[in-house]
């Protein structure tokens, strides 16, 4: 199913599809991108934890997608979205295709993706829709999870050593640019919205705002500006190159067999 | 052989007790409070069942050990159902099973807190996990995450092991 245009009216399943799979291909994408650190990472204990958290992620878009399918009712299966769409048709946030990084940055994107994320199934837990609230609740749990590891890393590294509070401070810097399209709101957003059934993200922004900022100022870091220029359009399936390479990856060897199985 | 008919209600749940989480052998299915509820209806046994972590890679297993036991008993009618419209927490754990599990080794989860509390608590949760070995309060968090989704690793400071917490969740 293609993303809704303005020229034609939405039905409530194709925006519930649609929703759906936005909310799955950005824990996917991110998923797949931590997933990267395993037998990486800096030390034993972050190794397993990113891992942990890269599952998580996977999980709720598992489910995600799974729920997905049965909306848009057309026999497919979870794995036809996840392998057999281009770059163009994902709809995931740019900040979740961005290379991994070094250390810095990847904590840098978790924590502003964790938060954003905790404050997001807050208002999703109450959607009227008893499978995917159900689905938001669990995910929200771990969610929780996820924002107290990445803040306290944060703090760490930024009240840490020269090196470290350098490298985080950069990759704050860096990533600055991506968080703008985080709030922006279009026609599937508010027509699921009116039917309780998608949160509005602009509406916390500023709760958002208070946390990180409180949050990079504990870990003696500098603030950047809101306000400077953001990049947009993931949600209408503009990415940057790293995308297109990720997928290389992920679907190559589903796509050369197709048909494959483990049994 | 049996059929589905002989079995009520009562030893489906008996023969769900026999399933076992594969990562902590000690806790079964009906512990854990992933096994929800069980229907025997014109012959055909349903189990529904509610999945622990997101990404715990260990429910597909379980969802297999649950119908191969099924099947070894017999019963070709079934069906498993996982459902979302519960959401599992630790709370479901029974103070039996609890006490099992700090046997094991693993100290076990305490009651979860409410959401409200979250955000206060970011900035240092009061919350003491007593070591499971020697019952000291003196222990410290290594890392939320452990071998599993649903353990984190904690140190006790008294008799200077390593150990696993399960995650109130």
């Amino acid at each position: 199913m293609s993303t809704a245009t303005k020229s034609k009216e939405l039905t409530k399943q194709e925006a519930l599809f649609e929703y759906l799979v936005r909310l799955a291909d950005d824990r996917l994408i991110l998923g797949h991108r931590l997933s990267e650190w395993c037998g990486h990472g800096p030390i034993l204990e972050e190794d397993i934890a990113l891992a942990n958290i890269a599952l998580d992620y996977i999980g709720h878009a598992a489910n995600l997608y799974e729920y997905a399918v049965e909306v848009e009712g057309e026999g497919r299966h979870r794995d036809d979205l996840v392998y057999f769409r281009n770059d163009v048709e994902y709809k995931n946030l740019k900040i979740t295709e961005l290379p991994r990084g070094d250390f810095g940055f990847t904590i840098a994107r978790q924590f502003l993706f964790s938060s954003y994320s905790y404050y997001l199934y807050q208002l999703l837990s109450d959607v009227k829709d008893e499978q995917f609230r159900g689905m938001v609740e669990k995910h929200f749990k771990e969610v929780k999870y996820h924002l107290r590891h990445s803040r306290e890393w944060v703090l760490r590294l930024g009240d840490g050593t020269e090196e470290s509070h350098k490298r985080i401070q950069d990759a704050f810097n860096d990533i600055w640019t991506y968080i703008g399209e985080l709030f922006h709101q279009d026609e599937v957003d508010e027509f699921l919205q009116d039917k309780n059934l998608a949160a509005n993200t602009a509406s916390f922004k500023s709760d958002w705002k208070d946390l990180v900022s409180d949050t990079l100022e504990e870990a003696t870091l500098d603030v950047p500006d809101f306000d400077q220029f953001m990049v947009e359009g993931s949600r209408q399936g503009l990415h940057t190159e790293h995308l297109g390479h990720l997928l290389a990856e992920m679907q190559h060897l589903r796509r050369s067999y197709p048909d494959g199985n483990w049994q | 052989m049996a059929t589905t008919a002989t079995y009520n209600k009562e030893e489906i749940w008996d023969l769900l007790s026999e399933v076992k989480d594969p990562e902590i052998p000690v806790l079964s299915i009906i512990d854990l409070g992933i096994a929800r509820e069980v229907t025997v209806s014109n012959g055909k046994v349903v189990v529904r069942i509610t999945p622990t972590y997101s990404g715990c890679p260990a429910m597909k297993a379980i969802e297999q050990e649950i119908e191969k036991t099924l099947k070894v008993n017999g019963i070709q009618n079934f069906e498993v159902n996982k459902d979302f419209s519960e959401t599992w927490t630790t709370d479901w754990m029974s103070d039996e099973a609890k006490k099992r599990l700090k046997e094991y080794g693993i100290a076990p989860p305490g009651k979860t807190e409410k959401d409200d509390d979250f955000l206060k608590n970011l900035k240092g949760s009061s919350r003491v996990i007593p070591c499971p070995y020697c019952d000291s309060t003196n222990t410290e968090l290594q890392s939320e995450f452990g071998s599993t989704a649903c353990k984190s690793q904690y140190y006790c400071h008294d008799c200077d092991e390593p150990f696993e917490h399960f995650k109130c969740i």
